[in-house]
């Protein structure tokens, strides 16, 4: 391991950005996922540990027009609370609600959820569905720069991102989705709490007299990241959701995804659960809508 | 390794504190080998079971998942801040007279977070307690007695 010099808890974008320019930056926020990985040994510290809690004007839910932005301190219980983002997008709010504990919702934030790239992490699968991207803000040439890139391409392996060791995840970003619009997020087992899923599954689209539209689906621990369900997504669009399409969206989900054993289930068992969630995704969306 | 250390002010049920503490510790750590304050405890250390709870700025928090760096500036109320003076908390007295204890490890993080579900929920019943604990785990599976003592404290609240 190596040794810590410096610890910094900037208070404004601008420092913490300036700070991440050299590139050597563990980055520090809700600390859920970061203890425990760094206690077993999966991670090292870098030279410098940066606390990015106290920038301000980084916890914030806004709409702006038709544009949510949910800042990257945001935590998962002020996601679950947010009257807003209850009425614009319910289904971030559903995750939020089978997300862990009380204790581990109140210190984790969306950015490190986010960031730690788990395939099975819970708030991703609702922002998959919702179209969102993510924005990553660095230091250049004196200023702060800013990117957008799609949420759907921004994992690239279990832990693994796209962002830059210079860059700060600094919101995820989403259109309000189409009037009509409805989607419904699962996780099964026995409780909601503290469940790393086994599978998830989201989809969401706009059904209107009887035609499904819109279509968008999104699968978590059936791959090596959190994936959008593209076979389900056209085998629905622009048809009648009934039980022959249905039954045809659960093979497409069975095509979809890749999973692996692991110590919380056989591949076979994880295949058989996206089928038959599928089906039961798709049976709430039409009993919600009707 | 050498751990960097950083001095930190906050304060601690009640009481303004400043403590010099590695950038790595944990808050729990920090709150039971540095100050003393052993009533809050270490079991899971991965943020499972809830043993660990105590409140920061009025909401529950696994402190074994804290880093302790972080508690600068902020408000950090353990199982010792409840009682006031030595008459224990409403819900302290009752567990002690539902008997909700086995082996009682668990206990303090139990009452850390039904006291936060007491105070934040006005409409709290059997299944919210119980679904407001799921982040509290007791090895004996004392629940029962448990929801009996929590549930006698939002009764007697009404």
């Amino acid at each position: 391991m190596s040794e810590i010099t410096n610890y910094l808890s900037p208070c404004s974008l601008d420092d913490a950005v300036r700070a991440l320019a050299d590139g050597d930056v563990t980055v520090l926020c809700g600390g859920t996922d970061l203890m425990p990985q760094m206690e077993a040994g999966q991670r090292e510290y870098a030279s410098t540990l940066m606390n990015i809690r106290r920038i301000e004007g980084l916890a914030e839910i806004t709409l702006t027009g038709d544009t949510c932005r949910i800042g990257a301190l945001t935590t998962v219980s002020e996601i679950l609370t947010s009257q807003l983002l209850d009425e614009v997008a319910p289904v971030l709010v559903a995750a939020a609600d089978q997300f862990a504990s009380d204790q581990l919702r109140n210190a984790a934030s969306i950015g490190g959820n986010i960031c730690n790239a788990s395939p099975a992490g819970d708030m991703i699968i609702p922002l998959l569905l919702l179209n969102a991207v993510v924005e990553l803000a660095s230091w250049q040439d004196g200023a702060i720069q800013t990117r957008l890139i799609s949420l759907h391409e921004f994992f690239k392996a279990p832990g693994k991102t796209v962002r830059q060791n210079n860059e700060l995840f600094a919101a995820v970003l989403f259109d309000k989705p189409p009037p009509g619009f409805v989607a419904h997020f699962c996780k099964p087992g026995p409780r909601p709490a503290l469940e790393i899923a086994t599978v998830s599954i989201g989809i969401g689209g706009v059904l209107e007299d009887g035609v499904f539209s819109d279509v968008r689906a999104a699968m978590g621990a059936v791959a090596p990241t959190p994936i959008r369900a593209r076979r389900v997504e056209t085998t629905l669009e622009g048809l009648p959701l009934n039980a022959d399409n249905i039954r045809a969206a659960s093979v497409s989900a069975g095509e979809d995804a890749t999973p692996i054993d692991d110590v919380r289930a056989s591949s076979w068992y994880r295949d058989h659960l996206v089928r038959v969630l599928t089906k039961e995704v798709l049976n709430d969306v039409l009993e919600n809508t009707n | 390794m050498m751990s960097l250390k950083t001095q930190i002010n906050f304060k601690l049920n009640g009481q303004p504190v400043t403590v010099t503490v590695p950038v790595t510790m944990n808050t729990l750590t920090m709150l039971r080998d540095e100050l003393d304050l052993t009533g809050t405890k270490y079991a899971c250390g991965e943020g499972e079971c809830g043993a660990c709870t105590i409140r920061l700025d009025g909401k529950t928090i696994n402190s074994c998942l804290m880093y302790a760096v972080d508690c600068d500036g902020r408000e950090v109320v353990t199982i010792e801040g409840l009682k006031s003076g030595e008459t224990l908390h409403p819900l302290q007295q009752a567990f002690v007279d539902h008997g909700a204890i086995q082996c009682g490890f668990c206990i303090p993080g139990m009452i850390m977070q039904a006291d936060y579900l007491v105070e934040n929920n006005p409409d709290l019943d059997r299944a919210r307690i119980r679904r407001g604990l799921e982040g509290n785990i007791c090895r004996c599976t004392g629940y029962t007695k448990v929801l009996d003592a929590i549930t006698s404290v939002v009764e007697s609240r009404e």
